[in-house]
């Protein structure tokens, strides 16, 4: 059976793709190198659209309104710009209410798109482009620790990473957080209260890298404007052995925090890089391989969810759960020596 | 491609479930349609494998194993027609449920007319509906139109006007939503379904061909204001859905080309297979179909031919479970555990089950958090079609389902369930069902496979079906009264075909069973005490023929609707017990 892999890799090649919600302006070309801050490509799109009834407004049929339209589509009008204008002795005008640009002028109406907002999107992570994706973005290469995640709340940003966790089951409190952190991204390990997460906003940290989250603060966490980046998932979980090791032995290092929401269909997911330099790049990791004995694994679910251990055996055909379900499982040796049934639904490798 | 599969013998039927992929293969044994071995892997449409077709094949490769017949060449493509060797399959249906739910708008004329058909059009599939618009909405144009912009849908369903009826209103909508079409880029267009006014088929054609994603046009669901007939448009809003997920998933594709365009959404196949069945056998109640998956769960009901099918992503056990809270109370879920845990611990399991939602209970507590779990979306999704059964279709009151004749129960939670008990307790409590029928469970999800052969092969679903393909639990009887816990409301005496009998003095909170075992048919007399209904109306005595099953001739005689003691405590011990006499 074939096997997801959760990218915990002290130095890999990491290649993302980074792009515009909407069609745009790139600025990076082909080859360049980015760091994290560097916007990359840039687009304007309409908040919201003005629907103007020329035909009604007149009183008049649509054939007639569109001989009175002094608009084309691409125009773009100022406030109070002329939109239309019914000449005779009393003569009657619609003017552009706000700034926009004309969309469509025709059947008697006019519409516009009104409220440019502006949207900047930034390389997120130090590398080097290569990929241009027409009006929509760049691929960059870089290469460094990859350490994915299970959950983020769709905030990227980076920083110098400091370390609050000692041990894999620590809790963050809001009194580690002090002005010190400012700027920082935190690494710290399960999040059970709102007030920690208050309080980095006011530091205001740069990211916060935890193991675990109580479910209830997910509202909490969506609102917060710095990445919040869960490695294990939702409940008291300890963070994995792998990702406490990467991570505690490169504390004051620079860190991409991308924790963009897990989409399972395109396969982005949660994750944080650390640039490292390196005088050749390494293999590309892969995302998924068969299983097999020896592997690394990392538990899904309870009753040992985020603990990681090694696979002994593949046991043929279905096995008998504790559940009392029947599944194809997998013997696996946990850290702490003792051996578990775990179905292979319920495994990734980690690599 | 395949060849007609009428004119042949052997099919393979592929469902691409979200968390499983199942193949089966029917093919004629001694001159009847079989259900022969199925085979199954996990579901290979999310990342990191983005293609389903790995997790098919891998379905097919464990099919293989068990009959020995090779069904994929050397290169992984699929042998067809079938081989003097007995390699290969003549014929391959299949049906899809994996995909994130379809963002659907819904527009309408009347709130309480067309939109509410527009409404269980699209609940007939994998849609979550995202925005609606009718003549009652008061935001300006540009706001609707603004609104559909943002909601992203990948689909709008519009209807409204009885045929040769109101225009001008729909016009006015149709701008709206031609517009927003315009506004998006090429690639994200939705497509569109025309089910309402056919006069202004041409208008819709012209305001809307070159705008949408894709654009069909159907009858209208309300021809007139009094009928509403969703039938050929769910039909076209099917082949839709399969072309969005061919858009969406990779593998769609070559799925489609081996089964010469035989895809439907599972959901779909489903209904459409309980609306044959309520033909066939000519149902004078109703015919009960519920699938929990992780994708959706769906409930099929025919009444004398007419369907019901509502499809519910918000009560799935996959992704959705990290929703489920918006639509459920934590202690409506906590009411079904014999556990006593704390509710965090039930919070926990949604939102890390919904971040893995192809994983399984591997302990006896996650097992009983997954059914009380499963119970409640499944009791909110009868629900929820409940309000749209046909007018045909009468409770004895309100807050009760009309009579059924049969129910039929797939998904993983209740077909790899660890006993058959702990499945038929999870259906009784779901559902609630009222009358005297039997239960059946589609322990290889058939159903919807057999609604997709159906269309070309009327003979093989009928005959599967005869064949015994489904686990029969036995004949259910919901015991309706206004008692006290103990109190005896009925007398049963279950007359064997050898003459001998069992009786049992039923007592009002608890279930009682009498052995029958598959197969075998007995008479059983029921004897309410006072107004008990038994199935038979309240206060009415009578003799039934009853059909055996894996757990005999079941009594549940703890009322309709069930009402759990509130003391948590006793709750729990009371539940243990009803777990105990179903013997799981």
């Amino acid at each position: 059976m074939l096997a997801p892999v959760l990218h915990i890799l002290p130095l890999t090649t990491i290649v993302r793709e980074r792009t515009l919600p909407v069609a745009g302006k790139v600025n990076a070309h082909l080859n360049q190198r980015v760091n994290p801050t560097d916007v990359i490509a840039e687009a304007n799109y309409a908040r919201e659209h003005v629907l103007l009834d020329v035909a009604r407004t007149f009183g008049i049929s649509a054939n007639a309104a569109d001989k009175l339209i002094k608009v084309n589509e691409g125009d773009r009008l100022t406030q109070g710009g002329l939109v239309a204008e019914m000449g005779g002795m009393f003569s009657r005008s619609i003017k552009a209410p706000r700034p926009g640009r004309v969309m469509v002028a025709g059947g008697g109406q006019v519409l516009m798109e009104a409220g440019d907002a502006r949207i900047e999107l930034r390389a997120g992570l130090p590398g080097t482009v290569i990929q241009v994706l027409n009006e929509r973005g760049v691929v960059i290469r870089t290469a460094g620790a990859l350490i994915q995640g299970t959950w983020g709340n769709g905030r990227i940003d980076n920083g110098l990473m400091t370390s609050l966790i000692d041990k894999q089951d620590a809790v963050l409190t809001a009194d580690r957080l002090d002005v010190s952190l400012r700027g920082s991204v935190i690494l710290g390990g399960h999040v059970r209260d709102v007030e920690t997460l208050r309080v980095a906003a006011e530091l205001p940290v740069r990211g916060l890298i935890i193991s675990s989250l109580l479910s209830l603060l997910l509202q909490t966490a969506v609102q917060m404007r710095y990445p919040i980046l869960v490695l294990d998932g939702f409940g008291a979980m300890p963070m994995n052995t792998a990702a406490y090791n990467l991570l505690t032995s490169n504390n004051k290092r620079e860190v991409t925090v991308n924790a963009e929401h897990f989409d399972r269909y395109n396969g982005n997911r949660p994750e944080a890089i650390i640039p490292l330099p390196v005088s050749t790049e390494p293999d590309e990791p892969n995302d998924y391989e068969a299983f097999a004995a020896g592997q690394r694994v990392r538990m899904r679910r309870s009753p040992h969810a985020g603990m990681l251990g090694t696979i002994s055996s593949l046991p043929s055909g279905m096995s008998t759960l504790q559940s009392g379900l029947r599944a194809p499982a997998a013997e696996v040796k946990l850290e702490n020596n003792t051996s578990v049934l775990v179905p292979l639904v319920n495994l990734e490798v980690v690599g | 491609m395949p060849a007609s599969l009428v004119q042949t013998e052997s099919v393979l039927a592929i469902e691409v479930g979200a968390a499983v992929t199942r193949v089966v293969l029917f093919d004629v044994v001694e001159g009847q349609y079989r259900f022969v071995a199925s085979g199954q892997a996990p579901s290979t449409a999310e990342a990191p494998f983005k293609d389903i077709g790995i997790g098919v094949r891998e379905a097919i490769i464990n099919l293989q194993g068990v009959t020995g017949t090779k069904i994929l060449a050397p290169d992984h493509g699929l042998i067809t027609p079938a081989q003097p060797d007995s390699s290969g399959v003549d014929a391959v249906v299949a049906t899809i449920s994996v995909g994130p739910s379809v963002k659907t708008v819904i527009v309408g004329l009347l709130n309480d007319v067309s939109l509410q058909s527009a409404r269980r059009l699209a609940e007939s599939t994998y849609s979550r509906v995202v925005d609606s618009l009718d003549l009652s909405d008061q935001r300006k144009p540009e706001q609707q139109l603004d609104s559909i912009v943002r909601s992203r849908p990948d689909l709008v369903i519009l209807t409204g006007g009885t045929d040769g009826g109101a225009s001008r209103s729909i016009l006015k909508m149709l701008e709206a939503v031609g517009l927003a079409c315009y506004l998006m880029p090429m690639e994200k267009r939705p497509m569109v379904l025309y089910a309402g006014n056919q006069k202004l088929a041409g208008d819709v054609q012209e305001l809307l061909g070159g705008h949408a994603g894709k654009l069909e046009i159907t009858y209208n669901v309300r021809p007139s204001l009094e009928t509403e007939d969703l039938g050929p448009a769910s039909r076209e809003l099917a082949g839709l859905v399969t072309k969005l997920r061919q858009r969406q998933i990779k593998g769609v594709d070559e799925l489609y080309m081996w089964t010469g365009g035989n895809i439907l959404p599972t959901a779909y196949a489903q209904g459409r297979m309980i609306r044959f069945l309520s033909r066939l056998y000519e149902s004078t109640r109703g015919l009960l179909s519920v699938n929990v998956g992780a994708s959706a769960t769906s409930v099929a009901a025919g009444f004398n031919g007419e369907l019901a099918l509502g499809t519910y992503p918000q009560f799935g056990l996959g992704e959705s479970l990290g929703t489920l809270l918006q639509y459920t109370e934590l202690d409506d879920i906590m009411r079904w555990l014999t556990l006593d845990i704390s509710p965090n611990v039930v919070r926990e399991y949604l939102f890390q089950k919904s971040l893995y939602p192809g994983a399984i209970p591997a302990t006896k507590d996650e097992q009983a958090i997954s059914q009380a779990v499963a119970r409640q979306a499944l009791y909110l999704a009868v629900r929820a079609l409940q309000k749209d059964f046909p007018a045909s279709a009468h409770a004895a009151r309100t807050e009760l389902l009309p009579p059924l004749d049969l129910i039929i129960a797939g998904g993983g939670v209740i077909s790899d369930g660890v006993s058959l008990g702990q499945s038929l307790l999870l259906l009784l409590d779901a559902i609630q069902p009222v009358g005297i029928m039997p239960i059946l469970i589609d322990q290889n999800n058939l159903l919807p496979l057999l609604g997709a052969a159906s269309e070309r092969n009327h003979y093989l679903p009928v005959q599967v079906i005869d064949s015994g393909a489904f686990i029969g639990l036995g004949t259910i009887i919901s015991v309706i009264a206004s008692a006290s816990y103990g109190d005896q409301v009925l007398r049963a005496k279950l007359t064997y075909a050898d003459g001998t009998d069992v009786r049992a003095d039923v007592k009002f909170g608890g279930l009682e069973i009498l052995p029958l075992p598959s197969g075998q048919t007995a008479r059983l007399s029921l004897q309410p005490l006072n107004r008990v209904d038994a199935g038979l109306g309240a206060g009415r005595s009578g003799t039934v023929p009853v059909a055996g099953g894996a757990l005999g001739v079941v009594i549940d005689a703890r009322g309709r609707p069930l009402q759990l003691p509130p003391d948590p405590v006793r709750r729990r011990e009371l539940i243990k017990k009803w777990y105990y006499t179903v013997g799981g």
